[in-house]
């Protein structure tokens, strides 16, 4: 049986169309409403509500959980500091990525770790004579994501915390109402936001407080597949879609390191020694065959395609997620592994997986597209990522 | 104070959005441009303005449905501020209480309307799929230079001969259909497809969006499909409401320009162009500095670029003449509130999701003919046809949290009112919307913060639109194509030499499109500045 997350009562209500689908064994919508147009809106031009209960969160406490952390991710744990949050990958002993999430300091001792696949296993396999508690609190957390360029003056309303000073990656134990909760200001859509971290027991008065306070600022529930085309503006990666677990790979070539997604900026190679650290060393010593990078689908090239079959352009408003050919010169030379139009950037974009030479921004490459049940090549460029970076991200 | 010593490629009269798309375009070609926008703000009749302290308006107009997919793109417009938010569905309130919805999702529309006719439901997606190819048809059309079918230039004669391949590809149906479209009424082409009077009444109500023209004038098919046009590009979505009101397209069109190394100058009125052996030499401003540049643009209506901004003499008597007679003939009127609270529609009470969609005033078909009865005899329509959003719904930055405002498109308000407009007569006309509107939502009067009433007479004062024609001249079909505003004058150019004109009083005409502001910069750009 999937189950259900502790917001289930109140967002069950909403689905006009009865669209769920599964997450890490739960059931969450795809979209309350019958089109997902206006929840995609809400998160870039006012706020939008998710729930991101599903996620794996385990909280790692003790004399050691920082040693440990360290051992596992390739970000240095050991500098950051109480309030911080880290974005980070982790590896295989051959340098190649498990997982990726984030480590929430929560205090010297305590940190709060989110994963999309189940980790406690590798935690525990990596733990050996530390002094270090590994609890796996999924079920008991809840956690909304608040995002929008209204989530700030939202959440401001409902607690003492001083949002302004919380700065992009930080975290605050805070109260909402009464209700005591963590904010970060994280979030996968690439904007400003918030994501509000709460027991379980508490998550229903959090949410119906939030949806109170936020509605005179167009608050919006919102599904994934408005995240799915948020997030993919904001250039963020997902696992088993762009890229495959080193755990889960039934093949060597089905692994990617994380200079070859782009991870290389978070590879802390002055660290004493993580899981992977010298095949890492040799990776960036050798430089890495691969990237992973943005491409933006030509209309012209979109438009010409369609108009030989006597069609307008035909645009995915739902993100795809299937591997697609990317040419170079007629030659594939790489695989893009989702993409959608962006309904904000009025482009098609996606992200692709292509050999390091051809990887440049600006370069000319072509990705595969049907048209009529029949393949063709539009051209496409390959582009700085996040496609849309908006100042309030981080101000 | 503008330096006197730059010499500029081009000056463009008007920061309308046309004005503004012209001179995003020859800046970007390497020009230096100057924009010069008599108001303190540009954005013409495509302005967002804080009538009332927290509640902004899109005052005029106040969705975008056809601004060209290639200047968003070719000027990055989403690079600089534009954010199309979907405004989803039209629900017209019945007089017998019950209302007829369009919805976002096709299903549920379709499931609507079966409640009225399953005849119609049927025969409602045959008529979108007409559309769609009569629109296909059209849409090159608006992003291409009238070809001059009297005249013999090999260009023309290539153009015609183009566009008639074109058609010909149609096959014979849809050349029909298209035919009809161009001669029939609204009304008359849409009995063909429909029984549902609140059907027919809301559709044909777009066929005569800012003309002089009832549901059952001929003609006013036409003006069905230049709506549907906004459509095609729906998979582009330029469709909807912009965050921040219209006046954030004109101010991303204006940053753009910038980027691209225009000046833009607000609060400097052009009193005339300078004309010096038939060649247009710069502008003189009504402070009486004088600017040169090598070419002069106007992106204001016929009226005023050819008999205010030229000397007579500078003119062919018989094109003044053609300009004389173009038609104005202001019909719209608008009324602008400001709303403590939302209304309550008796036939969908509540806030539902009709709420963040347009409510469309017009019940039945009847209704909307005897609103176009008034305006022939010089009244306004005593229960007129409206357009009714509440943009804050959509994007809640236009209203102080928890307070509203509502735009309300109104027809008709006829320019030339019987003993002319007073300020008595706005506020008899701001009340005729009112107690209209509370025919469907009767408590709209105890929602009303504060209202503003824009009558043609007013629309003129403020945006200079002649007559306070939306369009900057009718969009009847003697006044469109190669007859936009006049035979022979129809390709951005002018009697003048170096004097363009690049307003919605050209081909393709009105809208917030930006065609004829790009169309004009290529003619500029082709005649090498
Ligand atoms: C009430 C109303 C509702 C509308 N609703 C819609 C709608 O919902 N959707 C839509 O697509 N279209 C709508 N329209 C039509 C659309 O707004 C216009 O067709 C379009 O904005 C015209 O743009 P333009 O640049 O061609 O001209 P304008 O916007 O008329 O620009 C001309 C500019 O020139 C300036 N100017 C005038 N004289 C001088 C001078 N002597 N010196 C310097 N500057 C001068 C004016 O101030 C103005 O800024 C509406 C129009 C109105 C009035």
């Amino acid at each position: 049986m999937l189950k259900h997350t502790p917001f289930y009562p109140r967002t069950a209500p909403l689905m006009e169309g009865q669209a769920w689908r599964r997450w890490a064994g739960y059931v969450v919508a795809s979209s309350y409403e019958l089109l997902h147009d206006r929840e995609y809106h809400a998160i870039r031009s006012s706020a939008a509500l998710l729930d991101v209960s599903p996620l794996y969160k385990y909280l790692i406490t003790g004399p050691d959980a920082e040693r440990l952390l360290d051992r596992v991710v390739i970000r240095n744990v050991g500098k950051s500091k109480v309030g911080q949050v880290l974005y980070t990958a982790w590896c295989d002993a051959a340098g190649k990525v498990i997982d990726d999430g984030t480590i929430s300091r929560l205090g010297e001792q305590t940190f709060r770790m989110t994963a999309a696949d189940p980790n406690i296993r590798w935690l525990h396999l990596n733990a050996t004579g530390l002094n270090v508690t590994i609890e796996d609190v999924s079920e008991s957390t809840a956690a909304l994501a608040l995002q929008g360029p209204n989530a700030r003056v939202i959440l401001q309303q409902l607690t003492d915390a001083d949002l302004t000073a919380l700065k992009y990656f930080r975290l605050t134990p805070a109260t909402i109402r009464g209700i005591p909760v963590t904010i970060s200001r994280t979030g996968y859509t690439g904007d400003l936001g918030y994501e509000i971290w709460v027991d379980a027991p508490n998550a229903l008065p959090l949410w119906d407080v939030l949806i109170e306070a936020g509605t005179p600022y167009g608050i919006t529930p919102c599904g994934i597949l408005a995240l799915d085309v948020a997030r993919l503006e904001a250039g963020l990666m997902l696992l088993e879609v762009d890229y495959i677990s080193a755990h889960r790979a039934l093949i060597e070539s089905q692994k990617s390191s994380p200079f070859e997604l782009n991870l290389g900026w978070a590879v802390s190679l002055d660290k004493a020694w993580f899981v992977g650290k010298a095949a890492l060393e040799e990776e960036a010593r050798r430089g890495a065959a691969w990237q992973f990078v943005g491409l933006e689908v030509e209309w012209d090239s979109l438009e010409r395609l369609y108009a030989a079959v006597g069609l307008p352009p035909r645009l995915p408003t739902v993100a795809w997620r299937t591997s697609v050919p990317v040419y170079s010169g007629g030659e594939q030379v790489g695989y893009a592994t989702s993409g959608c139009w962006s309904p904000l950037l009025k482009k098609y974009i996606a992200l692709a997986h292509v050999r390091s030479e051809v990887a440049r921004p600006g370069t000319p490459l072509a990705m595969e597209v049907t048209v009529e049940h029949r393949r063709k090549q539009a051209a496409a460029r390959v582009a700085k990522t996040p496609f849309f970076n908006p100042e309030r991200k981080r101000a | 104070m503008l330096k006197k010593a730059t010499r500029y490629d081009a000056i463009v009269i008007g920061g309308g959005h046309n004005g503004l798309v012209n001179a995003a375009y020859l800046a970007r070609a390497g020009k230096r441009v100057l924009v010069l926008e008599r108001r303190p703000r540009v954005g013409g009749a495509a302005v967002t303005e804080e009538v009332f302290p927290g509640f902004k308006f899109s005052m005029f107009s106040y969705v975008v449905s056809l601004l060209r997919p290639e200047i968003i793109r070719d000027l990055d417009l989403p690079g600089h501020g534009l954010h199309i938010l979907p405004l989803e569905s039209t629900v017209t309130p019945m007089l017998n209480g019950d209302y007829l919805a369009a919805w976002a999702d096709h299903d549920a529309t379709r499931r609507e309307l079966v409640r009225h006719s399953p005849r119609d439901a049927e025969a409602y997606d045959e008529y979108g799929r007409l559309m769609h190819h009569m629109a296909r048809a059209v849409k090159p059309i608006i992003s291409m230079v009238p070809p001059d079918p009297t005249s013999l230039s090999p260009r023309d004669l290539l153009g015609l001969l183009r566009l008639g391949k074109h058609f010909r590809g149609l096959g014979a149906e849809q050349f029909h259909a298209l035919f009809k479209l161009m001669t029939m009424s609204s009304a008359d082409f849409l009995d063909e497809w429909f029984e549902t009077d609140v059907l027919k009444a809301t559709k044909s109500a777009s066929g005569i969006i800012g003309t002089f023209l009832g549901p059952r004038s001929p003609g006013t098919a036409y003006v069905l499909l230049h709506h549907y046009m906004g459509e095609i590009d729906g998979v582009f979505r330029a469709w909807g409401f912009a965050k921040g009101g219209t006046g954030s397209v004109s101010e991303a069109i204006a940053s753009a320009a910038r980027n691209f190394g225009a000046e833009i100058h607000t609060d400097a009125p052009v009193a005339r162009v300078l004309v010096k052996g038939g060649r247009a030499t710069g502008v003189a401003l009504e402070n009486g500095e004088e600017i040169r540049a090598r070419v002069v643009v106007s992106g204001l209506d016929p009226r005023r670029t050819f008999l205010q901004l030229v000397e007579p003499n500078e003119l062919p008597g018989e094109f003044v003449d053609d300009i004389k007679r173009f038609k104005f003939r202001g019909s719209s009127g608008k009324v602008n509130l400001a709303l403590g609270a939302l209304p309550n529609f008796t036939c969908m009470p509540g806030n539902g999701p009709h709420l963040r969609g347009a409510v469309s005033i017009s019940p039945n078909l009847e209704y909307v003919e005897r609103a176009y009865d008034d305006a022939k005899y010089g009244e306004f329509s005593r229960q007129p046809y409206m357009d009714v959003v509440i943009p804050s719904l959509i994007d809640p930055g236009m209203a102080p949290p928890g307070k509203h405002v509502m735009s309300i498109f109104v027809q008709y308000a006829p320019y030339n009112l019987n003993g002319g407009w007073t300020d008595a007569k706005r506020e008899a006309f701001g009340d005729a919307v009112i107690d209209t509107i509370a025919q469907f939502a009767p408590n709209i009067r105890s929602c009303i913060l504060h209202r503003q009433v824009l009558t043609p007479a007013d629309i003129e004062r403020i945006t200079g639109l002649s007559e306070g024609n939306i369009f900057q001249g009718e969009l009847a079909l003697h006044q469109l194509f190669f007859l936009r505003p006049a035979p022979s004058w129809a390709k951005y150019r002018t009697p003048v030499r170096g004097f363009y004109q690049c307003g919605s009083g050209t081909h393709p005409g009105g809208g917030i499109m930006g065609a004829s502001g790009r169309l004009a910069a290529l003619a500029v750009l082709e005649d090498g500045v």
